[in-house]
């Protein structure tokens, strides 16, 4: 993959990821994290190569199809991109909207997981006036909120202290148990060694898989 | 402090901010261009109006030039020819013009000279025809002719073409200010769009990738810049209405002036104004937003 006509990013990727896994990508800054990532949620075409998602080739989809593959795939944003115009309520549900569904199906799921998340006393408040862990914890909700095939997490514990870290990754795992496939790109290396996750390892542009270590969460 | 959210009572906001700092600008500048576009269209009915009043008085009436033949004095000619044109069918009315009248038509050509009655101007017979079946030029020369009367008739048919040429291309000519305003317009919204997208591009961002069909997003833009130019062409709309009832009331009886007879129908032409605004941003708005979208992975 590359953009525009700069060099490579990635290059002979090749792994897959088995449904209802978890699984980190880390690696040193620049490594094409991110890059992977939009790979997968189909916000970057591969210069060359197949993505394989749901059964079928995506990155070669045609664009009629794309918004149906989207919505199977929760997204948590690096600078996590909330609508600032919306209060937390609106932000939580903007994918059920998005999916066509009535307000009086989900209005109470939204509720629940914006308090499962901490946020139940902020339900009314605008993005801006969040703090940053209730920001990060608000783009969680909105990526989990319509129980996604694949969650991808591009550095969702980076603006918070080691507890809403862990209380974040427990978000993850108890998702994960629901049989959504998890894949979280993170520099945490304390987070990664205490998940007991397996891990890949992107490293000039190739990836490499490390099996999981230490204690699970 | 928290304050208390009724998830009951919650209903969705809109996904576009309700209202941008820019949108002023664009209301202004759409309604400016509207209020243009009502004034072309009330000035394409006036001049429309004004031409066919000057064919109508052109088709209904004929001049007849009448030259004296041998002993007979003018006066006598013109009169004979008058009563020989009143009892040809299609001839409403026929009346010889007093000599003083046709000095009068000749005197801004020669000046006023004292011995203007001395010089041979031929007598004239005004010509009203019949409204239903007016008689031509070549019936109303062969009556003269079949009466032996030495007689020239002009049923101003030169004019006529003349005017109703001129009349077509000035329609012509509001239709394409009209059309040209209504493409900048056009342009103007497009290119507000592009901007509004650009400015948005976080909101397009997450909706695109949340799942949203390129359709859904486009229609946002869509009503947002169609309701603003339908908003911004009511304004347009209500100012061109009021200078035109000005223009009317300060012209007079015969509206603003007579060569451009502004009547109060004239003022309805405004009435489209939003709603051909509001769908010509519709459609700005759709095809910018469309291309903008789909140049997305």
């Amino acid at each position: 993959m590359r953009y525009g006509r700069g060099p490579d990013v990635l290059t002979s990727l090749n792994f897959s990821l088995a449904p209802g896994s978890f699984h980190f990508v880390t690696g040193p800054s620049g490594a094409g994290k991110s890059s992977l990532l939009k790979l997968i949620y189909l916000a970057a075409q591969p210069s060359k190569g197949l993505v394989h998602l749901f059964g079928q080739d995506v990155a070669h989809a045609p664009a009629s199809a794309k918004p149906q593959l989207r919505r199977r795939i929760g997204v948590v944003f690096q600078d996590l991109v909330l609508l600032e115009h919306l209060s937390t309520f609106d932000n939580a549900a903007l994918p059920l909207r998005i999916a066509g569904r009535k307000p009086a199906d989900y209005r109470n799921d939204v509720a629940e997981l914006l308090s499962w998340v901490g946020l139940g006393q902020r339900m009314h408040a605008m993005p801006a006036t969040l703090a940053g862990g209730e920001r990060q914890r608000l783009a969680i909700a909105r990526a989990v909120v319509n129980r996604p095939d694949i969650l991808l997490a591009d550095e969702p514990t980076g603006n918070v202290d080691h507890d809403m870290a862990v209380r974040i990754f427990r978000l993850f795992v108890e998702l994960n148990r629901l049989g959504t496939t998890v894949l979280i790109a993170t520099h945490d290396q304390d987070l990664i060694a205490r998940s007991g996750r397996p891990v890949l390892l992107l490293e000039n542009g190739r990836i490499s898989a490390r099996p999981a270590q230490g204690p699970l969460a | 402090m928290s304050e208390i959210f009724d998830v009951q009572r919650w209903r969705p906001a809109p996904f576009l901010p309700e209202r941008e700092t820019r949108d002023g600008a664009l209301i202004f500048v759409v309604a400016v261009l509207c209020f243009l576009a009502c004034l072309t269209a009330m000035g394409v009915l006036a001049a429309d109006r004004a031409a066919a009043g000057w064919t109508g008085q052109l088709t209904g009436e004929a001049t007849v030039i009448v030259r004296p033949r041998g002993g007979e004095t003018p006066d006598a000619a013109a009169a004979r020819a008058a009563e020989v044109l009143a009892g040809t069918a299609g001839v409403a009315e026929a009346r010889a013009l007093e000599p003083a009248k046709a000095y009068d038509l000749i005197r801004p050509w020669l000046g006023d000279v004292s011995d203007l009655e001395d010089l041979p101007v031929p007598r004239l017979v005004a010509v009203t025809l019949d409204g239903r079946h007016p008689a031509g030029a070549k019936q109303l020369s062969a009556a003269l002719a079949g009466q032996n009367v030495d007689a020239t008739v002009d049923d101003h048919s030169i004019w006529i073409k003349d005017i109703r040429r001129a009349g077509g291309l000035v329609r012509w000519l509001g239709v394409g200010v009209f059309l040209l305003i209504a493409a900048a317009a056009g342009a103007v919204i497009a290119f507000a769009t592009r901007a509004g997208l650009a400015a948005r591009r976080d909101v397009v961002e997450v909706l695109h990738l949340a799942g949203a069909e390129d359709g859904f997003i486009a229609r946002l833009f869509q009503v947002r810049f169609a309701q603003m130019a339908g908003y911004a062409g009511l304004i347009g709309a209500i100012a061109a209405v009021v200078l035109g009832a000005a223009l009317r009331i300060a012209g007079g009886g015969e509206g603003l002036t007579p060569a451009l007879p502004l009547a109060w129908s004239d003022l309805l032409a405004v009435v489209p104004c939003p709603l051909l605004a509001a769908m010509v941003a519709a459609v700005a708005a759709q095809l910018t937003a469309v291309g903008l979208i789909r140049a997305m992975p």
